[in-house]
């Protein structure tokens, strides 16, 4: 899977709980989570929980701490997806 | 007692089988309408009853209410209906939401429900018990815990006073008012958005077809089935919803310019302590009758000043005890009585909401100048057409204009309330 295309699914799972929508549509590597789009830290779990649904994967709650932001919650995704 | 304040409502709002909505609920109620239904998925479930009033209407109705991380995996009928009724009810009064980053200390919500989100709860059990509960989600805490109705509303609305649920089983809605009305009248708050809810589905509805007290004679003919006060009344028609209204000072609905609908006079909650007759689910008459004679009292009013009953009459063996208590506490029978009417026969009982969509029939038919009809109720029970004459029960709506109505809810546990409204009058 290409970063494009990672980074296209994971914007699909985060629109839901997104309550900044302009940082939605600038979304890029360095969107962080809570401070450009805005989610509320308890849907951060909720987020985690619809990615490992998405790609087939479980996320630990060490890696789980990590995916605050963009670049961070590809990197667990990748590594996830590696290691399969 | 001589100071308190005038206490009004300004709004409403409902969410009901027969109208999810106050203009298609009024609608209903005038023309006589049954909510009640059969369910498919009772009759796969095996349950006797086979039939409820359920309120209906699309998934994405629920986008005018719910943000869309509120709606993700939302499984909670209750929250459902709370949710649409109150926002609704505070639409109509006139109010909006508070945008600003400082709550409305003088607005609070006192929102009741016996159970809620019990969908949701089902779902976390079986994750629980697979090992999973690290896959729940966010929000099965606030969709299940009672007062999540509450806090949802008191969010979306930026409430900063009183935010809080009740619950008395059926007598919460009933009671979630009058609890708005006292804070208000002590000068604790000005505006409080009052009503309750109740989940649908067969995990609530389940304990009450075990206990054989719903009907089971009408999957058939599903609109026959409640029939409050009538000689073959056989159970009460499971039903979930929920209403509310806009509790305010009237000092505030003035300076407001809001409508309004009605004053609120009074009311009283007791228990007869499951003693005397009175058990987990029957009530001690003498209680009930107490609580009326308190809320009259209360109201400041007289026994004769009463034009109206909305009872709590549940289609039970329990209906004809219901009057005997109201002819007790009211000392007037026969033609003397005032009219009476139960949204029941409608709705079936919708529970926790059934005082609050009550309150919201009582209210509206004191604004529109009319008296609901009791259908199914042909058949007067003989030992209610003993105790009051038959044209006080109207079979079909009249056009009346009561100025005093009192409204009653009892419950499990042993619980009463009621509540007296007035019609309004500048004074």
């Amino acid at each position: 899977m290409t970063k494009e295309e990672l980074l296209s699914k994971l914007k699909t799972i985060v629109t839901p709980y997104v309550q900044n929508t302009e940082g939605l549509n600038a979304l890029n590597e360095n969107t962080d989570f809570i401070k450009d789009l805005e989610i509320n830290s308890a849907n951060l779990v909720d987020v985690v929980l619809d990615v490992e649904d998405e790609f087939d994967i479980e996320i630990d709650n060490e890696a789980m701490e990590k995916m605050i932001d963009v670049k961070s919650s590809i990197a667990v995704i990748e590594s996830k997806l590696a290691a399969k | 007692m001589a100071n308190k304040r005038r206490v009004v409502v300004t709004g409403l709002g409902v969410v009901s089988s027969n109208g999810t909505n106050v203009s298609d609920f009024k609608q209903a109620i005038k023309s006589g309408n049954s909510g009640i239904r059969y369910s498919e998925e009772l009759n796969n479930l095996k349950f006797s009853c086979q039939i409820s009033g359920k309120p209906l209407y699309n998934k994405d109705y629920l986008n005018n209410y719910f943000k869309s991380n509120q709606l993700h995996k939302l499984n909670a009928s209750g929250l459902e209906y709370g949710v649409i009724s109150g926002v609704d009810a505070w639409n109509d009064a006139g109010l909006s939401v508070n945008e600003s980053d400082t709550p409305n200390w003088d607005a609070g919500v006192i929102f009741g429900t016996g159970i809620l989100g019990v969908d949701k709860f089902r779902e976390a059990i079986y994750k629980v018990d697979e090992g999973n509960v690290r896959r729940l989600g966010s929000t099965v805490v606030t969709q299940t815990m009672a007062s999540g109705i509450s806090a949802y509303l008191g969010g979306m609305l930026g409430c900063g006073n009183v935010v809080t649920t009740n619950s008395s089983a059926c007598s919460t809605g009933t009671e979630a008012i009058i609890m708005a009305y006292n804070r208000i009248s002590s000068g604790n708050a000005e505006i409080i958005l009052a009503g309750s809810t109740n989940d649908s589905g067969p995990y609530v509805w389940g304990g009450f077809d075990t206990m054989r007290i719903l009907p089971y004679q009408y999957n058939q003919d599903p609109t026959k089935a409640s029939r409050p006060m009538s000689a073959t009344a056989c159970g009460f028609v499971p039903g979930s919803g929920a209403g509310a209204v806009v509790v305010e000072s009237l000092d505030s609905a003035q300076k407001r310019g809001a409508k309004i609908y009605a004053e609120i006079l009074g009311g009283h909650v007791n228990s007869g302590g499951q003693r005397n007759g009175g058990s987990m689910t029957a009530p001690n008459n003498e209680a009930v009758q107490r609580c009326i004679s308190k809320a009259v009292d209360h109201a400041g009013i007289n026994v004769s000043d009463i034009d109206a009953i909305n009872g709590h009459l549940t289609a039970t063996t329990k209906d004809s005890t219901e009057i005997h208590n109201w002819c007790e506490a009211l000392n007037r029978r026969g033609k003397d009585f005032p009219y009476i009417n139960s949204l029941k026969s409608m709705v079936g009982h919708c529970l926790a909401a059934s005082g609050s969509i009550e309150s919201v029939a009582t209210i509206l038919q004191l604004d529109n100048n009319f008296i609901f009809g009791n259908v199914n109720c042909e058949d007067l029970h003989p030992e209610i057409a003993a105790l009051i004459d038959r044209e006080k029960v109207p079979t079909k709506t009249i056009a009346y204009t009561p100025n005093i109505i009192a409204k009653a809810s009892f419950g499990f546990g042993d619980v009463n309330a009621c509540i007296i409204f007035k019609k309004y009058k500048p004074s």
